[in-house]
């Protein structure tokens, strides 16, 4: 609830038009501004009521396990984590992909749909730091959809008082790694919702497209890993963002597979690797190509 | 504030300008043209938000061609079309646009509110946009293209949609904006008796070319007729009371001829007035209308538009 100030009677005191003589930031503060502001409404916050239902439903259901996991460490007293760091995304991945399904149009088809772009690009922002921030704003959000339930595991473990240098080190393996799929489902989701301004169909696209194409690759690499094809396998983790991430994550850190277990080699793990930053660059280059084409409407 | 210099941009199956030359002081000023005339797609040339395909323009002394930023953080937009998220009230809007123009975020929530209530909104403000009438999302839109506190407003159609009050409202807004505001105005309409109220300068466009630029005043030109309507006894015929009037300022040495129920009178001096009074008191009549003939800006549009053959 907002105090307003009384007014006595509904008299409006018109004080006159008062001219602004103050500071005028420039476009990093600009930039940053919008940032924030992009970063809040991913959570719903700053709009509607209705608008907050749904992220922070997905951010309370990201939550839960880790707080029973928590729960259960503390009480048993366990030496490690029952599920490691870098699990826990593919172990939700549902919850993501709903979120980054429903948050994408949120910053990526609400301007074009209402068409509020014009009054962005009437103002000094440029096309380029606008795609950008859209971009990071959206990052951001699934980073700490991701972060959150893995900092609560982190804070379990120490509680359970498991060895601080081992579980901080998988900690800080397992944020890397949130912070490569952020990038990921980001650039991912970002291109299919700025394509068309029908929220609906751009959720239902997006959740499509990556639960389809990790329930797809998981089995194709369970197949190909079973008959003897690792090879197969691995060029198959490409094609999901989640087993991509989980890919680079078992090569990097020698985390647990999120499918058979395969031998990986540095030439699959730094392709892996690459295959996220093109899927990152060329989500950017093709945002700015659309963009570009938006702002001369 | 604006000039532009052989403006011309063209799309692939239309030229929307055609080496247009114009001019744009401060004070009001109205932009006319039929649907399709160039004037949207002038002001996003303006804004450096398309680029021309000739010519050359400034705003504010910076070039569009270069320093569109340095316009449009000068400059306020108000488009013509709905452009305000349903899901965020009016205040959180207009708050987050000042910051995108580079106000700190105590001066644009002062700001925001200022300007909210000079638009006329209040408590409704913090309600989510979506429950808005077409009145009060036009405020909104014209708030946010002035919180910033521009040099320059380019308003494209503000009384579109709106009821007659709200139209009113309006305009007597905008002709706050160009006065007691001190910010120049360029503002579009298809409605030419709205711009006679509120503008100081008129520019007419017609398929992207300059049809006519003057000051509102010299359209407004009186046309050196008196129109004169008066009202006999009750029983008296209308027409015979108008012919008897006619005959006797004939008789005065007037020009004079029938104009529907009065009569029209050349006038060349002050003593007319004079002359018809004393006239109508003398035949027992009642003057009931005595108005200099003025034009209006319709009548210079209808006339050289029609009068307009387009180049083959």
């Amino acid at each position: 609830m907002s105090l307003q100030p009384e007014r006595p009677d509904g008299v409006i005191h018109d004080i006159g038009y008062r001219p602004y003589g103050g500071r005028r930031l420039g476009e990093g503060a600009v930039a940053w501004s919008l940032f924030v502001v992009g970063t809040r409404h991913a959570y719903g916050l700053g709009r509607s009521a209705r608008s907050k239902v749904l992220p922070f439903l997905l951010l309370g259901a990201m939550l839960l396990p880790a707080a029973i996991i928590v729960g259960v460490v503390v009480q048993a007293d366990l030496e490690t984590q029952p599920l490691d760091y870098s699990t826990y995304q593919l172990t939700t991945l549902l919850l993501i992909s709903v979120f980054v399904a429903s948050q994408a149009p949120t910053l990526f088809s609400r301007d074009v749909r209402y068409r509020t772009l014009t009054l962005y690009f009437a103002r000094p922002i440029r096309r380029v730091t606008f795609v950008l921030i859209r971009f990071a704003s959206l990052a951001t959000a699934v980073f700490i959809l991701i972060f959150l339930p893995l900092l609560l595991l982190y804070v379990g473990g120490l509680l359970a008082d498991m060895p601080i240098g081992r579980e901080t080190g998988d900690f800080l393996r397992g944020v890397v790694g949130a912070v490569v799929l952020a990038l990921v489902l980001a650039a991912f989701s970002a291109v299919i919702a700025a394509t068309t301004v029908r929220r609906g169909l751009a959720i239902a696209a997006i959740i499509v497209a990556l639960v389809l194409s990790y329930t797809v690759v998981s089995s194709f690499q369970g197949i190909a890993a079973g008959t003897g094809n690792p090879g197969i396998a691995q060029v198959a983790g490409a094609f999901s963002p989640y087993t991509l991430v989980n890919g680079f994550q078992a090569w990097a850190f020698d985390v647990p597979w999120a499918g058979p277990p395969m031998p990986i080699g540095a030439g699959v793990g730094v392709g892996y690797l690459a295959v996220a930053c093109a899927v990152v660059l060329g989500s950017i280059g093709l945002l700015m190509w659309r963009y570009r084409r938006l702002a001369a409407v | 504030m604006i000039t532009t210099l052989e403006l011309t941009k063209t799309y692939p199956r239309v030229t929307a300008l055609d080496r247009l030359s114009v001019s744009v002081a401060s004070g009001i000023t109205g932009l006319v043209g039929a649907n399709g005339a160039g004037k949207s797609t002038l002001i996003k040339i303006l804004l450096g938000l398309l680029p021309p395909n000739g010519g050359s323009a400034s705003v504010l002394g910076f070039n569009i061609a270069n320093q569109g930023s340095e316009i449009r953080a000068r400059v306020g937009y108000m488009p013509e079309h709905d452009c305000l998220p349903p899901d965020v009230s009016a205040s959180e809007l207009v708050v987050h646009m000042a910051r995108m123009s580079g106000l700190p975020l105590a001066s644009a929530r002062e700001r925001a509110a200022d300007v909210l209530r000079h638009v006329g909104l209040y408590e409704e403000r913090y309600r989510p946009i979506g429950g808005y009438s077409t009145g009060m999302r036009q405020r909104v839109k014209l708030a946010q293209a002035l919180v910033h506190d521009p040099l320059l407003v380019f308003l494209d159609e503000p009384t579109n949609g709106l009821d007659p009050q709200a139209r009113d409202e309006m305009l007597d807004l905008i002709r706050r904006i160009g006065s007691e505001f001190g910010i120049a105005v360029l503002v579009t309409s298809h409605l030419l008796g709205e711009l006679e109220r509120i503008s100081d300068y008129v520019i007419i466009l017609d398929s992207g070319r300059l049809l006519r630029a003057s000051s509102t005043a010299e359209f407004l030109v009186r046309t050196g007729v008196l129109h004169v309507e008066v009202q006999g006894p009750p029983e008296a015929n209308d027409m015979e009371v108008r012919d008897r009037l006619g005959h006797a300022l004939h008789q005065a040495g007037l020009y004079v001829w029938p104009d529907g129920r009065g009569v029209a009178v050349r006038f060349n001096d002050e003593s007319v007035f004079d002359l018809i009074r004393d006239t109508t008191v003398d035949l027992g009549l009642g003057l009931v209308r005595l108005e200099q003939g003025h034009h209006r800006i319709e009548d210079v549009f209808r006339e050289e538009v029609a009068g307009h053959v387009p180049p083959a």
